[in-house]
């Protein structure tokens, strides 16, 4: 790797200790990947906080000790610096603000505190959140970033046209305090081209319609860059957001090509960088139903007892959704229903009344976290139903849990009548 | 006795030997594997149930939540990772994780090695060379 002279001072130790780790990981990462420099970043999104069992029981070092094991691959503990590049956590362990999952892990909460002041005091700014596009990090055409998250990846190459690979909790740590990511992949402009392309037979309009798209095409390409054809609806934030995270799920998606809609796509042909596609894939009713298929491959019992809603955190859009939903009406005894939204966001549905008509049906609004990254879900919960296909995908992996994919109206009825009645019409 | 030999670019160093656990489905890590075990459990993963542990892993590549590298890291802390790592397809989540797992990990092979290794053969890997040697388990 060739180094800039700044790049081989942090390498030799003048910025310190935990800089010269950071240098020394962003090296050898960058010759695995086979790259030959580093570039400057000025936008990173990680993860900082202890979350998760397993990290937690770090958490009694404290949190250099969290920092230098889990950013920075440094069996050394070393004091972390202030960061040197704008920085913004990601989604966290759990809700601390929530009484019900502040219950369930009192310890965990605690931990997830000292934590937000101690990153926070270093600069890392608490979006706590996996949509920090949403709750003000837009970053702009052509910005070079380092970005954890999948979803947040894909968003920010394709709707946004910044640059970032899918970075991980160890190379966004090194990244926040050089301001250096490995100069490979998606950096790199002629990276950026389609090499699949995905011909639209059926009509793609709402949530539902978005999410089993994504997840077909993931299986599809894989780790590819698709260009599609035949899209006939504008899409929005929230089907884009949704598409995204369910691409980036039963495949690796960190970009796509829309013509007319993603702003790098000229034209199908631009896109392809004027070379013909490696394979083309038709998306017809058949592979809708497959996808449909396979993300209800989990559920057995029609019998709900946990609706989730909110994987990617909802847009405020989406909040007041199902507040219209819920109006007026009451969940059963037998199921809950959380609805998760970046907590930016939720004080704009506290102040609006949404989060009071969610309350009154008996459902909660919470933030910071999800039940696939938390792993709590209500107690005794056996059967999830989701209007995510991300969700739907990993949940069941994780917790063992049966899982339900529907649109947002079908769970909000399973929500209500204890039963799955959903389905792909 | 077969005895293939396979060369490959270095991705971490090191020197390895072991027997194969080979998979032609991409893997993930975060909601793919299990730190405290080494095993996949991914719903419709063909190594479902399996464990990585001490074994030759021989995959194409990683796919999933960029919570990847993490979960290999816990992997090695835990003590489950693989003794070597051979895989197709560069990705920033596979790079991290190999650097991560600190254990021999080859790529860009001269032929591939999902057509060439099985499971339960044995596999030497110098990384530091980028050589894979590969002695089949019914030879």
């Amino acid at each position: 790797m060739k180094l800039t002279d700044a790049e081989r001072r942090m390498l030799d130790g003048a910025e310190g200790a935990a800089v010269q780790r950071a240098m020394d990981l962003l090296v050898r990462y960058g010759e695995a990947l086979g790259a030959d420099r580093l570039v400057e970043t000025n936008n990173v999104c990680g993860t900082f906080v202890a979350a998760g069992p397993m990290i937690r029981e770090f958490a009694s070092k404290g949190n250099d000790a969290i920092f230098s094991e889990f950013n920075l691959d440094s069996n050394e503990h070393v004091a972390m610096p202030p960061v040197k590049a704008y920085t913004c956590h990601l989604i966290m362990g759990i809700d601390s603000e929530h009484p019900e999952m502040r219950q369930l892990s009192e310890d965990a909460a605690r931990v997830q505190k000292e934590g937000e002041r101690f990153f926070g005091a270093k600069g890392v700014n608490m979006l706590s959140t996996c949509t920090p596009y949403q709750v003000g990090n837009v970053p702009v055409m052509g910005e070079h970033c380092a970005w954890m998250e999948s979803s947040a990846v894909i968003y920010c190459n394709s709707v946004v046209g910044a640059r970032t690979n899918t970075e991980g909790r160890e190379s966004t740590g090194a990244a926040s305090i050089t301001g250096r990511i490995p100069y490979f992949g998606l950096h790199i402009p002629e990276n950026r081209f389609a090499s699949h392309l995905v011909d639209v037979q059926i009509a793609v309009d709402d949530m539902m319609d978005w999410g089993l798209l994504g997840y077909a095409i993931g299986e599809m390409v894989e780790e590819d860059i698709p260009v599609f054809r035949g899209l006939t609806s504008q899409p929005s934030l929230i089907k884009l957001k949704h598409f995204g995270a369910a691409a980036a799920s039963s495949g690796g998606v960190e970009m796509y090509h829309m013509p007319g809609v993603t702003p790098e796509t000229k034209s199908e042909e631009g896109a392809l960088g004027g070379r013909a596609p490696r394979r083309t894939w038709v998306y017809g009713q058949k592979e809708q139903r497959a996808a449909y298929e396979k993300l209800n491959s989990t559920a057995k019992s029609a019998d709900v007892d946990f609706i989730m809603l909110g994987c990617p955190h909802n847009s405020i859009e989406q909040v007041w959704q199902v507040a219209r939903l819920l109006e007026g009406r009451r969940i059963s005894p037998n199921t809950s229903l959380w609805v998760f939204t970046p907590r930016a966001l939720k004080e704009i549905a506290d102040r609006s009344g949404y989060t009071d008509v969610i309350k009154a049906a008996g459902g909660h609004v919470l933030s910071d976290t999800c039940p696939a990254i938390s792993r709590i879900m209500p107690k005794g919960t056996k059967v999830v139903a989701t209007d995510s296909a991300k969700q739907a995908h990993y949940l069941p992996a994780i917790t063992g849990v049966q899982a339900w994919f529907g649109s947002v109206a079908d769970c909000v009825e399973a929500a209500i009548e204890g039963r799955w009645t959903g389905g792909l019409r | 006795m077969t005895r293939i030999l396979l060369h490959g670019r270095k991705v971490v160093g090191g020197v390895s030997e072991g027997e194969a656990l080979v998979t032609r489905d991409t893997i993930s890590g975060w909601g793919g594997i299990d730190p405290r075990t080494g095993k996949v459990v991914e719903t419709h993963h063909e190594l479902c149930g399996v464990s990585f542990k001490d074994k030759i892993l021989v995959f194409p590549g990683a796919k999933g939540s960029s919570g990847w590298s993490q979960y290999f890291h816990l992997a090695r802390l835990a003590g489950t990772a693989p003794k070597a790592i051979l895989y197709n397809r560069t990705t920033t989540k596979v790079a991290l994780g190999a650097v991560m797992m600190r254990v021999p990990a080859l790529t860009d092979f001269d032929r591939d090695p999902l057509s060439i290794i099985e499971n339960g053969d044995w596999v030497r890997v110098d990384a530091d060379q980028g050589i894979v040697e590969v002695t089949k388990k019914d030879s």
